[in-house]
């Protein structure tokens, strides 16, 4: 092996690469170990000065995030007896008795159901916009490409008030399917532009061999070129989930007590208390859905990421 | 199988004529041979045959029955592509079950897996059927997608160079077997290739193309041996025709600009002299490259010559062609 290989790294270059490497997963990763601590810290030492980096563990955070407590006079509590479970005992310890479940559990099953509904109709509208783009002769297919694309050159917020009055007449404001609808109209270019470059490098011959092979052309698409964008459309999935499950600001315009998501009711949690474990606890549970649904897609992505950047 | 007509079949692709006013008729078990320059439109004919494409004008009908607006699939065809495009997400096995398992065939798993066992018998790819369809060579790729086309009986097999990528082994081999399932399945096959080779051997009829136009068609023997054009005869034959001034021999009909010589067609000890300037021992024969004033000129002689560079032999026309200006046959 010469000193100027190109394919094998000398140990010097190795120990940067991996120190960069390191340096970068540091730099990103901390905040999160913060908001996982965060969470399982008690209110005095989430605030405490200097930052506690030992702590004794608590699920307070949790119990705090996931019920609303009243707080009762010395009396009641003595009427009441001992507390009947681990919950109670932690809430007890404040004074406090709980008055019955917090509205988190329902915020996040609306974040799941705006977050991937949105992203199922982005990932699925998207391809068929971009098989279509792909294969047939569109009349303008330039200027639509480029309309489609045209929504993202401003922040979609910048419509905000326009969105906003169309979802009143509409009687959309506040409903699941307005939120699906916003976040897939958001989505939707991102999604065909980028299953358009996936689609693309599937080579014509698969259809051309399948409708040979006496197949309908939606039947060789089913069969044929879907297998092969797999890898497009899980990275696809995964872009489109990540911002319909994170999207804050139209949330809290539109959104107030059906629909509301998890990220506008995250902040208010931490009301009159300062209850940052509490926050810090629905931020660390709410991170794990895209987590997990990434992890499951990691294969696709990594091949994603390089798919289209090599030409055979 | 059915026989396949094509009628005044035109195709352009904006400004350029892929095909241009071709009529031809493939008897039911022909095995036609298209032959031509890349852009002649050989592929062009396949796809229109198929179905791929509409033409512009003109008509195909298969087996009597008008096909021009039928999809690929109602016209009954395989085609095997120049690339393979084997689908890359299946196993072997499923790429040769695939045409078989179209709505339009919906064959029994048990009669599949006689007729992908059977043909992968023939291609020699029987080890291979369960390896993903990526992981197979070229040249098993290309039998692989040859394969997929005789699992079926379909009124006509087009194949657009199939055996062009494979060592000259295989092809060889190939080309008997793609002669043998004609001759003993009665297939009808458009074959298109710029193999000389692939053409006699294998060929009941072939059609020469010529920007988009079909200029001669019939039974190999024939096109060979008397060439419409001065372009038909450099089609076929190697090494290649040796077209020269009519004038260089005496005896040339009025009109005639080119006679051409096929390397057999050249009477040695006769006639002008002419200098040897290279010899090319093949084993069984040897090539002569001769200079006769100033043209080059190929020709065949015994394995054993004795003539090398420098030497002089006298060499006249037998049975030579002659063509006009416009390269057209005059005689």
């Amino acid at each position: 092996m010469s000193d100027f290989s190109v394919i094998a790294a000398t140990p010097r270059q190795k120990w940067i690469a991996g120190s960069l490497v390191v340096l970068y997963a540091v730099i990103t990763i901390l905040p999160l170990v913060w908001i996982v601590a965060t969470g399982f810290k008690s209110p005095a030492d989430a605030i405490a000065y200097p930052p506690k980096v030992v702590f004794e563990p608590t699920l307070e955070g949790y119990v705090n995030l996931f019920t609303t407590r009243s707080r009762a006079t010395p009396e009641t509590l003595e009427t009441l007896g001992p507390p009947d479970s681990w919950y109670d005992r932690i809430v007890r310890q404040y004074g406090m008795v709980i008055s019955g479940p917090s509205r988190y559990g329902e915020r996040f099953l609306n974040s799941v159901i705006i977050g991937f509904g949105s992203t199922f109709l982005s990932v699925f509208l998207g391809t068929l916009a971009a098989y279509a783009f792909s294969r047939f002769k569109v009349p303008l297919k330039d200027d639509l490409l480029f309309f489609i694309l045209s929504t993202r050159m401003m922040p979609p917020i910048a419509v905000a008030i326009p969105i906003f009055l169309m979802f009143r007449t509409l009687g959309l404001s506040d409903t699941h399917l307005g939120m699906i609808l916003l976040y897939t109209a958001v989505n939707i270019s991102l999604s065909v532009w980028l299953l358009k470059g996936f689609i693309d490098e599937i080579p014509r011959e698969y259809e051309e061999a399948a409708l040979i092979d006496g197949y309908t052309r939606f039947q060789a698409f089913r069969k044929v070129v879907l297998p092969q964008a797999a890898t497009g459309i899980a990275s696809t999935a995964i872009f489109c989930l990540i911002f319909a499950w994170n999207e804050y600001a139209f949330a809290v315009l539109l959104t107030s007590g059906t629909a509301q998501t998890a990220p506008p009711f995250i902040p208010t949690i931490i009301g009159v208390g300062k209850d940052w474990p509490a926050v810090a606890a629905g931020t660390t549970l709410f991170l794990i859905p895209v987590m997990v649904f990434t992890i499951m897609l990691r294969k696709h992505l990594l091949r994603g990421i390089t798919f289209g950047a090599v030409r055979k | 199988m059915a026989d396949v007509t094509l009628s005044n079949l035109s195709k352009s692709y904006g400004d350029t004529v892929a095909l241009s006013d071709v009529s031809m008729t493939i008897p039911d078990g022909a095995f036609v041979v298209l032959l031509g320059p890349t852009g002649a439109g050989k592929t062009t004919t396949l796809r229109l045959v198929s179905g791929l494409e509409a033409p512009d004008t003109g008509r195909v009908a298969i087996g009597g029955m008008e096909a021009t607006g039928l999809t690929p699939a109602q016209r009954n065809v395989t085609m095997v592509f120049q690339q393979y495009s084997l689908y890359p997400h299946m196993t072997v096995r499923d790429n040769l079950a695939f045409p078989l398992r179209s709505p339009i065939l919906k064959t029994p798993e048990d009669e599949i897996a006689r007729r992908v066992g059977a043909v992968a018998e023939v291609l020699r790819i029987a080890h291979k059927l369960d390896n993903k369809a990526t992981q197979l060579s070229g040249g098993e790729m290309q039998r692989v997608s040859i394969g997929r086309a005789l699992v079926r009986e379909p009124s006509i097999h087009l194949m657009d160079e199939p055996l062009s990528s494979l060592d000259a082994k295989l092809r060889a081999d190939l080309r008997i077997e793609l002669k043998r399932i004609q001759a003993e399945m009665g297939a009808t096959l458009l074959y298109v290739t710029h193999d000389q080779i692939e053409a006699m051997t294998m060929a009941t009829h072939v059609g020469v193309l010529d920007h988009g136009r079909l200029v001669q068609f019939g039974p190999p023997r024939e096109v060979y041996e008397s060439p419409v054009s001065l372009y038909v005869a450099t089609r076929l034959g190697l090494p290649r025709i040796n077209a020269l001034p009519a004038g260089l021999f005496p005896g040339a009909p009025g009109g005639a600009a080119t006679i051409g010589l096929r390397p057999e067609h050249i009477a040695h000890g006769e006639g002008q002299p002419a200098e040897v300037v290279r010899v090319e021992h093949l084993g069984d024969q040897t090539r002569l490259h001769l200079r006769l004033a100033g043209h080059e000129i190929v020709t065949l002689t015994e394995a054993q010559t004795a003539l090398g560079p420098g030497d002089t032999l006298s060499i006249a026309p037998r049975d030579p062609l002659f063509f006009d200006t416009a390269g057209a046959r005059v005689g």
